[in-house]
């Protein structure tokens, strides 16, 4: 079987196992190879051709494609190798071997002495949320056509409804008006936007596409392709109320119904899983329960921003590099983060103490939207940070920095009140 | 002419009513801060977007190049030029920012190219 040694291998070429390899590279590790199934790097940013990108990171607007490269370019310059059209199968987590297959060598093995995970998340799709009806042509995921449009130049529709207001239907709503389709509605379950309203002034309103907060689709119609979709407002249980359902003729159905994170890898791996987030639970180097693997980007925790993954990814390259130096930091206690008030859950999930004092940014999603609020992150009832924020949402990720120095054995709280 | 705008410059999101006439502003209320004054204005008078799309790449049916305006255009002229980079085909290799369409439809702006391709 053909073998490549390494010392740190990184599962994934998007945004979160570029910016790892390149920190690793940074941190001294002389080999690092991204195992990679596209026949490019860029991950997800490759069809997310829109702007929006790097606004905290390097201030100013960047398209998908602009960020990523910014990485491929010090990737380069720094000797990251890579092997494409691979898929990663298995990952050997006591042992630092990683299985692909590969279109050239076919089997590969790939020995490491550390290993990032990157792997990103994959759409929820229309089974995941149990819509009645058929299953006729023209149902999408909202980046299943994102991919299909920017990438492969195949248009999807003309007459188009978007079930869920996150950023990825409501920037599929855009470029499908910019395309020349009709896009009819957005729908929306919750009675808030999932997204951010700088999407929704720029990509619904600009273009006069209304949005149905508090509604949801009961039902497919059509036998061969989409003929409309029945839509109707939701009680407060989040019931549809049939009676006032409506049909709403369209010959396409986006699903922008959420991310999940792609952890088969990781489950075969026995490294534990966070139920809340569905990624691995790791500690400040985002290290997982396997100690010689680590996790980064939308496989750990689903992002809105791409700023917080390489943020988080630099922090992966660096401590997987010196792991495989054997230079890792020895670990004098641990301290779990507690998710107190309005806080659904925090990444990391724990801080592991050691001589190296450093600040540690905690990253955590609210559970219900809220207004002038502080967050604050206790350990008993001594106060270790906080900060104001006039507004807080589900939809947006907020972080609090903390000390580790300041930290000490047992859990600290984050909560926002 | 009364408008309500909600300024995009900040996550704050401030809920702005400009009102005015003519392309002139004679009040703005609701800004949160002084920003929120020119986004206001501009957003009344002549709104402004960045516009990205994709072009046809010559001889290759299934690949796109993604594109951008180089700075922001009048939000009115989006459909313009949408016709206008519908109507381009690339030859490669190309290099990002390369100019891909100049001063597109008149707006003074180039249309240029967002990634390196081969
Ligand atoms: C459709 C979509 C649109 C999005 N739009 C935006 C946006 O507009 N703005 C924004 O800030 N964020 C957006 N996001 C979030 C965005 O994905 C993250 O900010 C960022 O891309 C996450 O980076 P990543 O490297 O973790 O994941 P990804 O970019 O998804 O990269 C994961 C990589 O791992 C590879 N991979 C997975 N499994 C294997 C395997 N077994 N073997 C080999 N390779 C594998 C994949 O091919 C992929 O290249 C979007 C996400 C999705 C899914
Ligand atoms: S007016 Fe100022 S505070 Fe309000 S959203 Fe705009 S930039 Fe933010």
């Amino acid at each position: 079987m053909y073998t490549i040694q390494c010392d740190v291998a990184v599962v994934g070429a998007g945004p979160a196992g570029l910016a790892a390899a390149v920190a690793a590279k940074e941190n001294g590790a002389a080999r690092v190879l991204v195992i990679e199934r596209d026949n490019a790097p860029g991950g997800i940013l490759q069809q997310c051709i829109h702007p929006g990108f790097g606004l905290t990171r390097f201030n100013e607007e960047l398209t998908g494609p602009e960020y990523y490269s910014r990485f491929t370019e010090k990737a380069e310059a720094l000797g990251v190798e890579y092997l494409l059209d691979s898929m990663v199968l298995d990952v050997d987590a006591d042992g630092g071997k990683v299985t692909c297959v590969n279109g050239k060598y076919g089997v590969t093995n790939v020995e490491a002495g550390s290993v990032v995970l990157a792997m990103g998340c994959r759409e929820r799709t229309r089974e995941s949320i149990v819509i009645p009806g058929s299953r006729p042509a023209g149902l999408y995921t909202a980046g299943s056509a994102q991919r299909l449009i920017n990438r492969q130049n195949i248009m999807v529709g003309k007459k188009v409804v978007i079930l869920g207001s996150g950023d990825i239907g409501m920037i599929m709503a855009r470029r499908m008006t910019l395309e020349g389709a009709e896009v009819v509605m957005v729908v929306e379950l919750m009675d808030y936007l999932a997204g951010l309203t700088r999407n929704r002034v720029q990509c619904l309103d600009d273009f006069g596409i209304p949005l149905r907060l508090g509604h949801t689709i009961t039902r497919i119609e059509g036998e061969k392709r989409v003929t409309g979709v029945y839509v109707a407002p939701v009680d407060e249980t989040k019931k549809p109320i049939a009676e006032k359902a409506e049909f709403v003729p369209c010959d396409t159905v986006l699903f922008s119904v959420g991310l999940i994170p792609e952890n088969e890898l990781t489950r075969k791996a026995s490294i534990a899983i966070d139920g809340k987030t569905n990624g691995p639970a790791v500690n400040q180097y985002m290290q997982t329960t396997k100690p010689a693997v680590f996790a980064c980007g939308n496989v750990v925790h689903v992002n809105d921003l791409v700023d917080n993954v390489s943020a988080e990814s630099e922090q992966a390259g660096k401590y997987a590099a010196r792991y495989a130096a054997g230079k890792f930091p020895a670990a004098k206690g641990e301290a779990v983060c507690k998710p107190g008030a309005n806080v659904r859950y925090i990444c990391p999930q724990k801080i592991v103490l050691s001589d190296e004092a450093e600040k540690v940014n905690l990253y955590f999603r609210v559970l219900s939207p809220a207004r002038d609020v502080t967050l604050r992150v206790r350990c008993g009832d001594t106060i270790l940070a906080q900060k104001k924020e006039f507004r807080v949402n589900p939809g947006e990720m907020n972080s609090i920095a903390v000390n580790t120095a300041d930290v000490a054995d047992g859990e600290i709280v984050v909560e926002v009140m | 002419m009364k408008k309500e705008i909600i300024c995009t410059v900040c996550p704050r999101g401030c809920a702005i009513t400009v009102e005015g006439g003519d392309g002139k502003v004679t009040s703005i209320e609701g800004n949160g801060c002084k920003r929120g004054l020119s986004f206001a204005e501009t957003e009344f008078t002549s709104p402004v977007r960045l516009l990205t799309s994709t072009v046809r790449v010559a001889g290759k049916e299934n690949e796109l190049l993604p594109v951008r305006t180089r700075t922001p255009i009048l939000r009115d002229k989006l459909f313009d030029v949408m016709n206008a980079i519908r109507a381009t085909t690339v030859t490669l290799p190309v290099k990002q920012h390369d100019v891909v369409i100049s001063d597109v439809c008149g707006t003074g702006v180039d249309v240029i190219a967002s990634r390196d391709m081969e």
